[in-house]
């Protein structure tokens, strides 16, 4: 490794502990632990939003993505972007008016059941530990692939690292990280096309006639239909993007770490600005990659395509810009799985030991260690399980999170917010269904089962076809909300109208959170 | 100021906002809004796979070699800013609304 590349790596790290002994000294509540007490301005929380979302995955797998198959890499930056419009019109405002730290708490704002907050705990787990596992084992290959050390060291570090900022900075040292990260990314990204742009004679037309015999797909590397050519598996995937992150929990997370409904409205007016303007650009780092790498050097890095932006980086910019673009890699898994952690702790610590085995009874001191003790069991879990996969396919796990975010948690969000007959029996079947038939799904799904031995895990026929069951697991989630509901004559119209008033006024925000 | 509004929600007759008449008539208003955007984006989003994956209708060239289909997804991103900027100052009317209905409560005599 360069003396360039070390020093960027080590500037990460000092700046990231310096936050996190800043904010150590700021978190001594559980709200300052799970919301960074709540107090983050909006831009500030737009690109802890933007820091969050970006994962490795949209800023390696995606410029692979779109370097590999052109426009059908392209499908997943329109997907994540469009999500955002179902954040911000049907989730982002009512969960901050009715909720406290998790997605739990704010069904349990209408159903004080603590089967409602275990089944939403489950899930919210659930989605963590498989984001977690493909985040770590991708981490893994990469660090792994840059600085020429071992897989099991690299997911070491990373694991480190990332409990250090939950432990002793909670949501405050995680949201820095989050944000510095969302600005080395954007920078980076912004150079890197740039200089794409430049090879192109700052022309658009030139570069699109240009890619047109750039790569051996020919004028065909323009259209879509290189990657997929399922329509039905490509709708399915794009229902997953787009409904999926509005029920993702480190997502959801993000909207009780602002004080009222008009600052998480700006903080997603913030992130979709700046997530729009990163995937704009993923053409650039996607085409760049193609035009001045070459598929074949691209492949031969990382089957996957993950290696494609920073070998852009080094072929238009050289030793430093390939060493920055590590490094940012590198920042991007950390704040990640950072947000990881914390929501799987939340989950863990508030809903299942505060609310349920406690039953609320438990003081603050109590609520701060139980949510540290949270944090180091899905540290080491995850770590453990991502050693266990090393030599495992994971591409699929972000599919499946997104799946059973949108096919358990968005139904039971949205029958909350807006279905007066919805109750507890309703809100339970609607995230059962949802969870496990996404799960069977997918275990049934040519992610798993391949005729050909080792292109998936086990050797035989899928019984679907679609490697993401977003489109018959989605409508399931809200048939089994709608016929759990039917089969239970619990009704509680009281109640209803009460969240009805919280969620629309915002009247009672104050004493949710603070 | 915590304990103060702590306490004070307590005494807040959810009940009587949900009677007024100005709160039903914002909370049907904003979720036809809602509902209704909702429904267009998502549709002229999925119209993109269905379109790309059963016709070649945005495989065609609208200008140089850039093909309609570059401009469907630029048309995707610029509707999801505009309509990011729509809601919020939907949002800002639909808040001063609430303000007033809140108003209204703790004037009217709603109060416990």
């Amino acid at each position: 490794m360069s003396p360039i590349a070390i020093f960027f790596f080590v500037a990460i790290v000092g700046l990231t502990l310096i936050i996190t002994w800043w904010a150590s000294k700021r978190t001594s509540s559980a709200t300052d632990f799970y919301t960074a007490g709540g107090g983050l301005t909006g831009w500030q929380n737009g690109l802890a939003i933007a820091g969050d979302y970006l994962s490795a995955a949209s800023f390696l797998g995606i410029a692979g993505a779109v370097a590999l198959f052109g426009f059908d890499g392209f499908f997943f930056s329109i997907g994540y972007l469009v999500a955002y419009l179902v954040v911000l019109y049907i989730v982002a405002e009512p969960l901050r008016n009715l909720g406290k730290f998790t997605l739990a708490d704010m069904i349990t704002a209408r159903f004080n059941n603590s089967k409602v907050r275990g089944t939403a705990a489950l899930s919210t787990i659930t989605i963590v530990l498989f984001y977690m596992i493909a985040q770590l084992v991708g981490a893994g290959a990469l660090i792994q692939l840059l600085l020429g050390i071992d897989y099991w060291v690299a997911v070491l570090i990373v694991g480190v690292m990332m409990t250090t900022y939950v432990l002793f900075g909670g949501m405050t040292a995680t949201s820095w990280v989050q944000i510095i990260k969302a600005c080395l990314l954007m920078l980076g990204t912004v150079i890197i096309s740039f200089l794409v742009l430049k090879e192109f004679g700052f022309s658009i037309s030139t570069m699109f006639s240009e890619m047109t015999t750039a790569t051996e797909s020919g004028a065909a590397y323009l259209n879509p239909g290189l990657k997929y050519t399922n329509g039905l598996d490509t709708i399915s995937m794009l229902i997953a993007l787009v409904l999926g992150t509005a029920g993702l929990p480190h997502i959801l997370m993000r909207f009780f770490t602002v004080k009222d409904a008009k600052t998480a409205r700006s903080s997603v007016i913030w992130a979709t600005w700046i997530v729009g303007i990163f995937y704009v650009l993923t053409i650039f780092l996607g085409f760049g990659a193609a035009a001045f790498v070459g598929k074949e050097d691209i492949i031969a890095a990382n089957a996957a395509g993950n290696m494609a932006a920073p070998l852009l980086a080094e072929a238009l910019g050289g030793d430093i810009l390939f060493s920055f673009v590590c490094a940012v890699a590198f920042a991007t898994i950390l704040a990640v799985v950072a947000g990881l952690v914390l929501s799987g702790a939340s989950a863990l610590s508030h809903d299942i030991y505060g609310q349920i085995i406690k039953k609320g009874k438990i003081t603050e001191k109590e609520q701060v260690f139980a949510a540290r003790i949270g944090s180091i069991t899905i540290s080491i879990v995850s770590i453990l399980l991502a050693l266990g996969a090393q030599t495992l396919n994971v591409a699929f796990l972000v599919s499946l999170a997104f799946c059973i975010a949108g096919s358990a948690n968005l139904p039971v969000i949205i029958y909350t917010i807006y279905w007066k007959r919805f109750n507890t029996a309703g809100a339970v079947t609607a995230m059962l269904t949802g969870l496990i038939s996404a799960l069977v799904l997918v275990a049934v799904s040519p992610n798993i089962w391949n005729p050909v031995e080792g292109k998936a895990i086990f050797v035989g026929e899928p019984l679907i076809m679609l490697t993401n069951p977003a489109l018959i697991s989605v409508p399931l989630g809200f048939l089994g909300g709608f016929i759990g509901t039917l089969l239970s004559k619990e009704t509680d119209d009281a109640k209803y109208r009460e969240v009805d008033v919280k969620a629309n006024t915002g009247i009672s925000v104050q004493d949710v959170s603070h | 100021m915590a304990n103060n509004q702590a306490s004070k929600s307590i005494v807040i007759d959810y009940d009587a906002i949900a009677k007024q008449e100005s709160f039903k008539s914002l909370v049907k208003r904003k979720n036809a809004f809602l509902w209704s955007i909702t429904v267009f984006f998502l549709a002229a989003y999925l119209l993109l796979p269905i379109l790309t994956s059963y016709t070649t209708i945005l495989h065609q060239k609208a200008f140089g070699e850039v093909t309609w289909v570059w401009i469907y997804a630029a048309g995707l991103f610029i509707m999801t800013w505009c309509l990011c900027h729509l809601y919020v100052a939907k949002a800002n009317s639909f808040d001063k609304e609430a303000k007033a209905i809140i108003a209204e409560y703790e004037n009217g005599g709603g109060r416990l």
